[in-house]
């Protein structure tokens, strides 16, 4: 594809939108700069728009393809399933929302973890899905990440991983809340054993998953543009009535207040890992 | 406002935890009865009692922290400040006297009238709040001081600041620095314990509740917005999250029920300080003969235990 190509799109899109905002939109509309995509092309580029950059959400299994060596992913704990403790019910029963997931994404939950490894070197993976119940985190996601530390402590390799997650799930009531002090737990006992933990944090790390074990990696690294607060932007717009800053609770504003390590684009983050793991001792 | 059917289940539950209902230790057969009195009194409950406990929980004139700790403590000295940025007035800290020996103690202070709710940010911390909390954590690590929590948070304050001063992290460390202190530990819900401005200061060997406190992940309004598109589908929310004490100890997520006074805490302040005192000093008693890496290690395996999945 030519740079003339690129722009063209752009402009033309823009135009669209100013005669007509009720137009429907093309359903493959970049929201960073409006130009249209091929789900092809958009794929080979990582899912990041090839004329802007904006990161589009990734899923988890593309996730691991993307960042670890063709081929070395094994999957573990996939088997675990979700109960229902509070046998909650909202517009639908708990159990219904679980299948309908589970159909509509092909995974128990919405973590994946097992080993791979990244450019060589060996490692224990935990990567979120946020279509799996917008990533939320109940019991499934805390044992995964739970028996992830453990695994990464027995076996003695660094643990990566990449939070996608709008908090806890709340279907499962003060269960869900459980899980924050839960996961901690485990990354300490990973700590205590020598373990280290990179915390990569997509869009968006929000809730329960930045008061818990994504705050916690030994080093922080976040996606370009990615939501990353406690309360979410909509929350603190209404109860602050305070102009939000353009940039709240992005990675960039993040990283100025000193929360993250660095914001790392999403061709950059294979690298960067095997760079991290090389500084903390793994060896092909 | 109160029917005979309610003050009959509050005496009983209020009977039903005056015994120690431990989770995980022996039950004698009496226990075990008085257990399934509980299951049936928690069958019981409808959600019209589940949303008085709420109102309760929330009661204008509930005891807050500073009115406890001035009946259960002596020689009470705050203390001030996260030394780095400021003193966040919605958690209270301080070291006191209990029963002889000097403990470490904090929680959430909301405020009475609008004046001192406005300087409490209605019990709403911010991460200079955690931080406080973090730093009097290692005080007592540091000289051996058991560590008492009281909890009382609607949640973190979610603000622009907040955010940018780090609220999500500064919740994490606050839970990862209550994971390593191999002090004994007792947290105990006073009113409402919501959701990770809670469970960052309740991350204990002993978590207790008051008889009318709630403890969610969610507050039943904001649970009511997302999940059933309605904010005044609270009620319904509340009990579908069994938020009220009876429920949490069935889930395993505390280990006792602390009773109060007939009608809450907020009619006998002195009666509900007496009881909440010798609820923690008889936790505090049973935890002392551990050893701290035995404290620690069985303080995470019953945090890493609680989930339910197959």
């Amino acid at each position: 594809m030519s740079a003339t190509d690129k722009i063209d799109v752009s402009i033309e899109h823009k135009r669209a939108t100013l005669d007509d905002g009720t137009a429907k939109k093309h359903p493959n509309t970049c929201p960073g700069c409006g130009s249209h995509y091929r789900d092809d092309e958009l794929q080979e580029h990582l899912r990041v728009c090839p004329q802007c950059g904006h990161h589009f959400p990734v899923r988890g299994l593309e996730r691991i393809k993307q960042l670890s060596d063709p081929l070395s992913f094994v999957e573990d704990e996939g088997a675990l399933r979700s109960g229902d403790p509070l046998e909650f019910f909202d517009l639908k029963p708990y159990t219904e929302r679980l299948a309908e997931a589970e159909v509509a994404t092909g995974l128990g939950d919405a973590m994946i973890t097992g080993t791979a490894r990244i450019e060589l070197l060996p490692c224990r993976l935990a990567v979120m899905d946020f279509s799996f119940m917008g990533g939320s985190m109940g019991s499934v996601v805390g044992e995964k990440f739970a028996r992830a530390c453990d695994h990464a402590a027995a076996d003695g390799l660094p643990l990566v991983s990449v939070s996608s997650s709008g908090g806890a799930r709340m279907q499962e009531g003060i269960l869900a809340l459980m899980q924050l002090p839960k996961t901690i737990c485990a990354l300490e006992d990973l700590h205590e054993a020598g373990g280290v933990m990179i915390s990569v944090l997509a869009h968006p790390t929000t809730g329960g998953l930045l008061a818990s074990f994504a705050s916690l990696g030994d080093v922080l690294v976040a996606e370009p543009g990615a939501l990353m607060s406690f309360a979410g932007p909509r929350v603190v717009a209404q109860t602050t009535r305070e102009k939000l800053p353009e940039d709240f609770g992005l990675a960039e504003s993040n990283l100025r207040f000193g929360h993250i390590d660095r914001i790392v684009p999403r061709g950059e983050l294979r690298p960067v890992l095997a760079q991290l793991l090389r500084l903390f001792g793994s060896k092909p | 406002m109160t029917s005979d059917a309610e003050l009959g289940l509050r005496d009983r539950l209020a009977k039903l935890s005056g015994v120690k209902l431990l989770r995980g230790t022996q039950l004698s057969s009496e226990l075990e009865r008085l257990q399934r009195q509980l299951e049936r009194l928690k069958d019981d409950t409808s959600d019209e009692e589940i949303w008085k406990r709420v109102e309760l929980a929330r009661h204008q004139e509930r005891p807050y922290t500073l009115d406890y700790v001035e009946r259960i403590l002596d020689d009470f000295f705050e203390l001030h400040g996260d030394r780095g940025r400021m003193d966040d007035h919605a958690i209270v800290a301080g070291l006191g006297k209990l029963e002889g020996r000097t403990v470490a103690l904090l929680g959430h202070q909301k405020g009475r009238d609008l004046k001192e709710r406005t300087k409490r940010n209605f019990g709403m911390a911010y991460p200079e709040g955690y931080r406080k909390a973090i730093r009097v954590m290692e005080l007592a690590e540091r000289h051996r001081f058991p560590l008492i929590t009281l909890v009382d948070t609607p949640g973190a304050f979610p603000g622009i600041a907040a955010e940018q001063h780090g609220q999500g992290g500064a919740i994490a460390r606050s839970q990862a620095v209550m994971v390593r202190l191999s002090v004994p530990t007792v947290s105990v819900v006073i009113g409402e314990g919501g959701s990770g401005g809670a469970i960052a200061i309740a991350v204990a060997d002993r978590v207790l509740m008051q008889e009318n406190a709630i403890y969610s992940v969610i507050s039943p309004e904001g649970c009511a917005a997302i999940l059933w598109r309605d904010a005044a589908q609270a009620k319904k929310a509340a009990s579908a999250f069994r938020l009220d004490a009876a429920h949490c100890l069935d889930l395993g997520v505390i280990e006792g029920i602390v009773p109060e006074p007939v009608g809450g805490a907020q009619t006998d302040p002195d009666a509900a300080a007496t009881l909440l005192q010798e609820s923690v000093v008889s936790h505090l008693h049973e935890l002392d003969g551990i050893a701290p890496d035995d404290l620690r290690r069985t303080r995470r395996a019953k945090f890493r235990s609680m989930g339910v999945f197959a």
